[in-house]
């Protein structure tokens, strides 16, 4: 098989992270190599640096033997590597012609489209592919799935030498799925090669010749599907070291008192139920498109449930919007702290009283600053935030020291209920345990604490009980014996465990 | 093999579908309205369809009706242009200044329009290069470029401009003044290219999904400055025309153009998000206001009510759309 893409020691950093660090690989011509790794594994950052969108720091890529460095995606286009992205790139208010073709339609006389060749070249295009479209249609009359094919399409149409894939499937329907792996098929005995990223280790042996593993933007294993079992991947997508920072667990649970029943928004998650004791740390564990957040923000009121309901001590509570979780004791400190959580650029005290601001106000409505001066130098010790004052703006501390400012500001409800999403993302060791400190002692005081987050060995270190998701389905629950990156990892992936280790049906009732 | 096709059942045969691509709802919408409002108004007020009454609603329309045109351009890449009434009078002073210091009628023209085209780049080169919310910085060049004339104009209006350039608003052909013609040619021209011309096309990718369209291999940037560019130019030419027909440089003209422009845009079924209108479209709406504020004239209704309606028919077109789009975007 002839080489096509060589990548040397390609490196890239982001401010704080390493995304990808020194990965070499090859792929031949008429390969499908498929890449997997957890989140964060800088499978996505690699397919971006192929493509030309990001560049590399350091390293080298040779395509067909040639070096080559892409200062735009368009270069990439032209010098023949494409990637289509998770999110779609169609602009629905136009044909799938002008899509397909975007910047690329035929013209004639004064730089004037062509359109009967438009749609002609659309038609014959689709054909080749057994799509029974019209080329006219607008694109936002297709359904997801449709879009996304579309998608995969209008990146083929460029005749790429080297296709990245990026998580191709996530709204695809099974028949669509089986259209898509029979056209790669085709496609890659005529030449192609794919880079096919995922997390679905089922799709790995359905369609690839080799799969390679990532871990912390590193090049961890290469191999031929063939020798490959999907625990020997699970294996190797985990395999880091624990540290323990996380402290102690409280050995005493209170009662049972938050539940979620049946929790359902069609098409986006199905039949939730949780439980919660007080007192506990409950893990909600899953990957890219598991849909925790989602789960998360419907609880809270912020987003629309279809069916299901909450109850708190004893009572359904109805949670319509997120003053109304907020009333009834229930955070919710959404995973991206600077878009939807902080107000970045007010000074730190205004955003540790924002979400309890009635409690500052005295006689006429007016806000007391006397009051808010004495709480903010209380929190700001409490919580060990470092900033040189309580009227520094919070987009100049740390990421650390912003969530603690972001946590602090929410523990000021004494919420019954936190949920937490990525409590950890871009936060320095220190800072984090921290954090953990905190969380530990929110949950002494009676606190239930539900905490979502892609980072397992901190799941493993901080909960007494973890449910796993995948694609909008809680698909196993563990308790802290049964822990184990593997395991939480399998659940993760859709794949039921070996019997021999299958530690309880996600179904099964408690005592 | 089997075959797997991905078949889709079409809801309507394809030549709805394809007329309806050309003619989208709103314009359609928009057509029936006036067409209707028209013959109600023939019946209530007979002077309303006479020969001179039809030629004071083009001649009114002309100057917002050219400015729609780049309107509607911008407003479908997902930007916005408050500048163009400052522009419409800063290209009749620079004319007008030129012609009383004796330059030649054409040169004077040419002057003014490359102001007006220099305003378009400042405003563009703004937005796209150092990353300016399109609203700040058109409202910056607007406060500016009205501060400049009057600098330059020292305060006062440019009197008494010659026949030479008066012409080219005053003259006319087959009985209508020129202005009503340059307004058709620009509108019948502008619909053209911005649905057939692949430069102007990339608008709608843009207004769509900037990051797509970037990651389609559009110049953004490119894009963004033509646009201002050409809204520019056209305030520029019907500042040009409208000071022709008054016979002289008006500090004050244009003052509030870009809301009624900007009102008329989206009556014709553009969008502020971008990626939706026409100059079809923006013109009807235009049109639509020019010949309400006509009517309510001939009707004899206050001038204070004229504001008020355009209001709430602005308000209730946009409700419409919204429903509209809900009802369609509603899971199946």
């Amino acid at each position: 098989m002839a080489q096509v893409l060589r990548v040397e020691q390609l490196s890239k950093s982001f401010p704080g992270v390493v995304a990808v660090n020194d990965v070499s690989f090859e792929l031949g011509e008429g390969e499908i190599l498929a890449l997997v790794g957890g989140n964060g594994a800088g499978k996505t950052t690699l397919g971006l640096l192929l493509s030309g969108i990001h560049h590399p720091d350091t390293g080298r890529m040779f395509l067909c033997d040639r070096l080559v460095d892409f200062a735009s995606p368009n270069a990439a286009i032209r010098a023949g590597v494409g990637m289509v992205f998770q999110e779609l790139s169609l602009v629905g208010g136009l044909s799938i012609s002008e899509n397909l073709f975007a910047n690329r339609q035929p013209v004639g006389r004064m730089s004037l489209i062509k359109w009967r060749d438009l749609y002609g070249q659309t038609a014959e295009f689709l054909r080749r592919f057994n799509l029974d479209l019209d080329p006219r249609r607008l694109v936002k009359t297709l359904s997801m799935g449709q879009q996304q094919i579309l998608e995969i399409l209008k990146a083929i149409s460029n005749n790429p030498k080297v296709l990245i894939l990026d998580e191709p499937t996530s709204s695809l329907t099974e028949s669509e799925l089986g259209y898509l792996f029979e056209n790669v098929h085709t496609l890659r005995t005529q030449g192609m090669s794919f880079i096919y990223i995922t997390h679905k280790l089922r799709e790995v042996f359905q369609i690839a010749d080799r799969v390679m593993v990532m871990r912390d933007g590193r090049y961890i294993a290469s191999t031929p599907v063939r020798q490959v079992m999907e625990q020997d991947l699970v294996g190797m997508m985990v395999g880091r070291e624990i540290v323990n920072m996380y402290g102690a667990a409280s050995n005493a649970l209170g009662p049972e008192y938050f539940r979620v029943e049946g929790l359902t928004k069609t098409g986006v998650f199905e039949n939730l139920s949780l439980r919660l004791r007080r007192g506990e740390i409950l893990g909600l564990a899953g990957l890219v498109g598991a849909r925790r957040s989602d789960a998360a923000r419907t609880i809270v009121g912020a987003d629309t449930k279809d069916s299901g309901r909450v109850v708190l001590n004893g009572r359904v509570q109805e949670i319509i919007s997120p003053a109304d979780a907020i009333r009834r004791g229930i955070a919710y400190l959404t995973e991206d702290r600077k878009e939807g959580g902080l107000f970045v650029n007010m000074p730190v005290r205004d955003n540790l009283i924002a979400p309890s601001l009635r409690r500052f106000v005295s006689r006429l409505d007016l806000l007391s600053s006397r009051k808010i001066e004495h709480y903010a130098s209380e929190k700001i010790q409490e919580y060990s935030i470092v900033t040189p004052s309580s009227a520094t703006k919070v987009i100049k501390l740390s990421g650390g020291n912003q969530q603690k400012v972001f946590i602090a500001a929410w523990m000021g409800i004494h919420p019954e209920v936190i949920i937490l999403d990525e409590p950890t993302r871009g936060v320095d060791v220190g800072a984090r345990a921290e954090i953990y400190r905190i969380l530990r002692e929110s949950a002494a005081t009676g606190a239930g604490i539900i905490m979502i987050s892609s980072d397992l060995p901190e799941l493993i270190g901080m909960c007494d009980r973890i449910v796993v998701m995948h694609q909008g389905r809680i698909t196993g629950e563990l308790t802290r014996e049964e822990f184990s990156e593997e395991r939480i990892l399998t659940y993760a992936a859709g794949l039921a465990l070996p019997a021999a280790q299958a530690p309880r049906a996600a179904a099964e009732e408690h005592p | 093999m089997i075959d797997r096709r991905v078949t889709i059942p079409s809801k309507r045969p394809a030549i709805i579908s394809s007329l309806r691509s050309i003619i989208v709802f709103r314009e359609f919408a928009m057509l029936l309205v006036l067409v209707v409002f028209v013959i109600v108004m023939s019946i209530l007020a007979p002077i309303f369809v006479t020969r001179g009454n039809v030629e004071a609603i083009l001649l009114g329309l002309s100057v917002e009706g050219i400015i729609a045109i780049g309107m509607v351009i911008v407003l479908i890449s997902g930007g916005f242009d408050l500048s163009v009434g400052s522009t419409l009078a800063f290209a009749g002073v620079v004319t007008g200044l030129a012609l009383t210091a004796g330059i030649a009628a054409p040169v004077s023209i040419l002057f003014g329009l490359l102001a007006s085209l220099g305003v378009g780049l400042v405003n563009g080169l703004l937005i796209a290069k150092m990353k300016i919310n399109p609203f700040i910085a058109t409202l910056g060049m607007l406060i500016t470029i009205r501060g400049l004339l009057l600098v330059l104009a020292s305060g006062r209006a440019v009197l008494n401009l010659p026949d030479s350039f008066t012409v080219i608003g005053q003259g006319r052909l087959f009985g209508l003044q020129y202005p009503i013609y340059v307004m058709l040619v620009l509108v019948i021209l502008g619909d053209l290219l911005l649905r057939h011309s692949r430069f102007l096309r990339q608008n709608y990718y843009l207004g769509g999904n900037r990051r797509a369209a970037w990651l389609s291999g559009i110049n953004v940037d490119l894009v963004i400055i033509v646009d201002y560019g050409i809204a520019a130019l056209l305030a520029g030419i019907a500042g040009l025309l409208i000071t022709a027909r008054l016979g002289s440089s008006s500090l004050t003209v244009g003052t509030g153009t870009e809301l009624r422009v900007i009102t008329a845009a989206i009556l014709g079924g553009a969008s502020l998000s971008g990626g939706e209108g026409s100059v079809l479209g923006a013109f009807l709406g235009a049109l639509f206001m020019g010949v309400l504020a006509n009517a309510l004239n001939l009707l004899g209704v206050d001038v204070y009510w004229q504001n008020l309606i355009t209001g709430l028919i602005l308000i209730v077109a946009v409700v419409v759309d919204v429903v509209n789009e809900r009802r369609k975007s509603r899971p199946r």
